[in-house]
């Protein structure tokens, strides 16, 4: 018997990444083709979505933190940032830093005898990670704020009945606790992440030799068959799978997270985008 | 516009730029500010509707019907919305045409033939024999379907939450006076709802403002197609030749949505404070601590 759709996968499980067959199906376009081809695709998104969020942590806590911050040369700017990116739709955000990145010189910049090569940021792969890792940064910043200042008096309060203060006064009392409260806001905000990884090939951010994400792909076939009911449920079904698989994943975090309180078994309520 | 713009080549400094910047195809341009705000205040009414209707479908004691509004309050959850900007303009174009063939047409003959969607000439929509503004507002018309059926899962998802979190012994309340389960709705549960419901709404608003540009994949020419098109490199064949200036397009029309979204915040915040008084709340309780 053979196997399901092993041929398929062998010309086109690496497509997205430039392994096996180098030309798409142009004839017949069945549903093996389709769904290989699609879920191929969602490696893009997987990478999008994983690098942006992890480095997004990061500069999300220091922004939040700079939000918070008693100095306004500090605090000003954290708030310029959040502002910028959450204000403006990031389907602008992504044609701005194109068409700016675009007219970095193409030959590179010269900084102290060395030539600093600027073509790789035109590349989808660095332009639209750019944009999407300051984009979440500034939706997390905003949420880890909101759970910074919602922190309570009382356990402030008994850190310092600790004697511990600054660095370790955050480190061990109040990062656990805005971590905490921040969860089931940021969960949403990693799922509508991996849902905006979609527009990256649909902002002006080329294809490289057609190889695109899952909605890249799904509009091809949806384009190529005039048939927009297969392509489109098999991206959706790809997509629905990712969401469960990231509710599951954030829910261990969560659980993690508030192990030391009562009823710490209590699942997350995804309320989707509607926090952002 | 102006009558000393006839002859662009002539022009020097601010008055190239006047004269540039007030060109027909810049006209058409500003006007597709209108295109924007025209979608956001068609869309808005027609998602709350349509939002309404899913989490009314959703409370149902008929189960088809709150399945149905199960499903889709719960479609926008897993799946991307732009899944849905690009698939419901043209499954809705597809069906029309079908239902269309179906009807006008010699039936006999499928749709189908081989990869291609075929329907004869008097199915066709909008027909090719129409003016150029139909053509517009039928694309048009379909993308404020398409963000009409998503918006309006998401205000589903939120008014949905709004009347489940409307305290239970209001309703039990209104039940005791013999009120039927139709007044109950009407007289208690709907009137209640609007201030659990205005949070999450005026997210939705930021969202939907954010999510004009999306305009753009559907093919009508908005703001970013103008953009686009103005900005790329003129050559010396056009009356204003210029290089590429797309960033400094983008660069206004990034300002137009911060505006959008501060303005709107602000309203919002008025709104919110104007709708918590006198609620037993939290946000009603600090008004009514300063007024005391």
């Amino acid at each position: 018997m053979k196997l399901v759709c092993a041929q398929e996968i062998t010309d086109y499980g690496l497509r997205a990444i430039g392994i096996g067959e180098r030309l798409l199906p142009r004839s017949d376009y069945d549903l093996c083709q389709q769904f290989v081809l699609i879920g191929s695709g969602l490696i893009w998104n997987l990478y999008y979505g994983i690098l942006a969020l992890t480095i997004g942590f990061f500069i999300a806590n220091a922004v939040a933190v700079a939000k918070a911050s008693r100095h306004a040369w500090l605090r000003l700017p954290a708030e310029g940032f959040i502002f910028l990116f959450r204000g403006s739709p990031l389907f602008i955000q992504f044609f701005l830093v194109y068409e700016a990145l675009v007219l970095l010189p193409r030959a590179g910049i010269p900084i102290f005898g060395f030539t600093v090569a600027t073509d790789w940021l035109t590349k989808a792969w660095a332009g639209a990670l750019l944009v999407l890792v300051l984009n979440t940064a500034a939706y997390s910043a905003q949420i880890f704020h909101g759970a910074l200042m919602a922190v309570p008096k009382g356990d402030l309060e008994a850190a310092d009945a600790y004697g511990m203060t600054g660095w370790k006064r955050f480190r061990r009392v109040v990062w656990p606790t805005m971590m905490r409260l921040a969860w089931p806001a940021y969960t949403n905000e990693a799922i509508f992440l991996f849902h905006a990884t979609t527009l990256v090939f649909f902002s002006s951010f080329p294809a490289f030799r057609q190889q695109g994400d899952a909605l890249y792909y799904a509009s091809y076939f949806a384009d190529k068959t005039f048939n927009p009911f297969v392509a489109y449920p098999i991206a959706a079904f790809y997509f629905i799978l990712l969401t469960l698989l990231l509710i599951s994943l954030f829910g261990v975090v969560n659980r993690r997270l508030n192990r030391h309180l009562p009823g710490a078994q209590k699942r997350i309520r995804y309320r989707p985008q509607l926090i952002r | 516009m102006f009558a000393s713009c006839a002859d662009p080549a002539s022009l020097e400094g601010l008055q190239w730029l006047m004269c540039y910047l007030t060109s027909g195809t810049h006209l058409l341009f500003y006007a597709s500010f209108g295109t924007v705000l025209l979608l956001l205040a068609i869309t808005a009414p027609i998602a709350l509707l349509f939002g309404f209707g899913g989490a009314m479908a959703s409370r149902s004691r008929i189960a088809p019907l709150r399945w149905f509004g199960q499903v889709y309050t719960s479609m926008v959850r897993g799946i991307p919305d732009i899944i849905f900007f690009l698939f419901v303009p043209i499954a809705l174009d597809q069906g029309l045409e079908y239902l269309r063939h179906k009807i006008l047409c010699d039936s006999n003959q499928s749709v189908w033939q081989g990869n291609d969607f075929v329907v004869c000439a008097a199915a066709k929509l909008p027909l090719s024999t129409s003016p150029q503004w139909v053509h517009q507002a039928y694309g048009f018309g379909t993308a404020v379907v398409a963000f009409a059926i998503v918006f309006g899962a998401f205000a589903a998802n939120v008014l949905y939450g709004a009347m489940n979190a409307v305290p239970r012994a209001q309703l039990e309340t209104a039940e005791a006076y013999g009120m039927s389960p139709r007044q109950v709705t009407r007289r208690v549960l709907i009137p209640q709802m609007w201030t659990y419901a205005i949070p999450g709404l005026s997210n939705l608003w930021m969202i939907l403002i954010k999510a004009t540009p999306l305009l753009f994949l559907l093919g009508v020419e908005d703001i970013v197609y103008w953009a686009r098109e103005l900005g790329g490199t003129k050559t010396a064949a056009f009356s204003y030749p210029h290089p590429d200036w797309r960033l400094y397009y983008f660069l206004a029309i990034l300002v137009f949505y911060l505006l959008m979204t501060w303005g709107s915040q602000r309203i919002i915040d008025r709104l919110t404070r104007r709708l918590s008084r006198g609620q037993a709340t939290m946000g009603g309780e600090a008004l009514r601590k300063v007024g005391a």
